[in-house]
């Protein structure tokens, strides 16, 4: 074990960094800009049982030092995933990749993780219930502990991976809806999506986004995020991701003393398409600056 | 796509709102005209994409208007000054498919990208025709600067203070052409679509959260299929484009 290498439900990494779905396509856009070998895992595009466009254009407002986008789980469906992504992957990443589903479900979620149980690549499943910008689905399932644990038990009866839960911040307590996924048998808990926000543009007086709110990401959340994952790592036993606004390798290190066990970076992929890369390769000099011996004796700290 | 530090050599105002920024650096991700680099501005966490006028070995050629915070503080950038770009980003135009005399078709701050396509049919051994179109005389730019190139250039101003009173589309139903090239705003290509008589390649405009294909957001329906207007486009063909958007 390396002094960055943490064990991710029985998978080891080589380091916390994941870049976040939504943010990474399904790798090939960076594979052109640097060896993604490099990272611990990614979490793919999210996607569905049926292929999906998405919301109308546009899809993207810029905030203050953020960003909010309605982009709708726009993704080419789990069948072309498993016979053209993932084979394409195969050729530039030699890890387990994480896979994130999205559905509108119970059934749909199931099916989809059924498929992708059966990809040798996929790691881990992640499973998407905080998309805020689909209807009749996604997020309704992550705001009610009842409806998360169903989709937790309808997915964990057809897989033997590990399952994550992606939690929404658009909730008033999320340490329930943890706590719910958590006893339906989750593996993992990842938070947090993005925050719901809107923009208006003084132009037009009309609000930017074509689907008028859209989830908010980018070094603005930060806090917001630390302190859900504090809360919810304080509140179970199995491991978290955190991300949210993580754009620095002292980012990586405050999360994973709130109490992540892996670490995922969104929006700032965006901006820097070598951000993932530039905080592995830091990792090293700032955790030696605070003290930090290995990234793995440090999760929880702050608790 | 590379991502480049460059400098700026030079930086004037050219017409109404409209700036030309020259840049020095590294251009070998810029392989066709009608590409795009994506800048990075102090305290603004998007980039901004700005289309691509012109290139050399060493130096890029940005002409933008200035639109909203970003473009407004662009404007102050000096000689000197350093900026974080990525560029060679979007498909560019296609010249294979111009025939002996196409038709390029440039509105307001949709011109820029004409200019480099133009010189690259023109070393093809093309005759390429080129129409500007512009609100008003305060908004006119490069007239001279493709007219130096040896091209026929007409001029249109909607409100007539200069060249052709109307539109672009006013000049071209008179000319006869192999093949169109155009980037503008999304009115005028519709106007354009009703009067053509060729094939041809828009190149569109979107807001933009990556630039690099990663994020989605700026994707469209085309009869090919779904497209990112940064990846696949900005330029798409006519016989692909779906207006009803």
């Amino acid at each position: 074990m390396g002094a960055l290498s943490v064990n991710l439900c029985g998978i080891e990494l080589d380091n916390p960094i994941i870049p976040a779905s939504g943010t990474f396509g399904y790798g090939y856009e960076f594979a052109e800009l640097y060896d993604i070998n490099v990272l611990g895992t990614f979490s793919f595009k999210g996607t569905t049982r049926q292929p999906r466009f998405g919301n109308p254009t546009p899809r993207i407002a810029e905030c203050t030092a953020g960003m909010i986008n309605a982009v709708g789980l726009q993704n080419p469906g789990v069948d072309k995933v498993i016979s053209e992504e993932l084979p394409k992957l195969a050729k530039f990443f030699d890890k387990k990749v994480m896979a994130n589903v999205g559905g509108f479900s119970i059934e749909e979620y199931a099916e989809t993780c059924r498929m992708l149980d059966a990809c040798e690549q996929v790691g881990w499943l992640e499973v998407n219930i905080s998309c805020p910008n689909v209807h009749g689905g996604g997020m309704s399932f992550g705001t009610d502990p009842n409806g998360a644990a169903e989709v937790v038990k309808a997915v964990k009866a057809v897989t033997t991976k590990p399952v994550i839960v992606k939690l929404s911040p658009n909730v008033t307590d999320i340490v329930s809806i943890a706590k719910a996924c958590e006893a339906a048998g989750a593996d993992s808990i990842s938070l947090i999506n993005t925050l719901l926000g809107m923009r208006i543009s003084l132009k037009t007086k009309k609000p930017i986004i074509a689907n008028t709110m859209g989830g908010f990401s980018g070094d603005a959340i930060f806090p917001v995020a630390l302190r859900m994952v504090y809360q919810v790592a304080g509140a179970v036993k199995i491991p978290v991701v955190g991300m949210g606004g993580v754009s620095s390798a002292e980012d990586v290190i405050e999360m994973m003393l709130a109490g992540a066990t892996a670490v995922e970076v969104g929006a700032a992929n965006l901006v820097n398409p070598y951000v993932c890369k530039e905080i592995i390769e830091q990792l090293p000099a700032v955790m030696d600056k605070y003290g930090v011996k290995t990234l793995g004796e440090i999760i929880g700290g702050a608790h | 796509m590379k991502q480049v530090i460059y400098t700026v050599v030079s930086h004037e105002r050219i017409a109404r709102d409209v700036y030309k920024m020259v840049l020095a650096g590294d251009t070998s991700a810029i392989t066709a005209s009608g590409q795009f680099i994506n800048l990075k501005l102090d305290g603004f966490y998007l980039r901004r994409p700005i289309s691509v006028c012109d290139y050399d070995a060493d130096t890029v050629t940005l002409i933008y208007k200035v639109v909203g915070g970003g473009t407004e503080q662009m404007k102050d950038m000096k000689s000197g000054d350093k900026v974080d770009a990525l560029t060679g980003l979007g498909n560019g135009f296609n010249t294979a498919k111009s025939g002996e005399k196409p038709l390029l078709i440039g509105g307001g701050v949709g011109v820029p990208p004409m200019f480099n396509l133009c010189k690259r049919l023109l070393a093809e051994g093309k005759k390429p025709t080129v129409i500007l179109g512009f609100n008003s005389v305060a908004d006119v730019f490069y007239e001279a600067e493709f007219a130096a190139l040896g091209v026929d250039v007409t001029v249109t101003t909607a409100d007539g203070s200069y060249g052709v009173r109307g539109f672009v589309t006013d000049v071209m139903k008179d000319l006869s052409y192999t093949y169109f090239y155009t980037c503008g705003p999304e009115p005028m290509f519709r106007a354009i679509d009703k009067v053509a008589v060729t094939s041809g390649q828009y190149s569109f405009e979107e807001r933009m959260g990556c630039g690099f294909g990663a994020c989605m957001g700026c994707s469209c329906k085309t009869l090919t299929g779904y497209k990112r207007i940064c990846k696949e486009g900005p330029v798409m063909e006519r016989e692909e484009i779906v207006w009803e958007r």
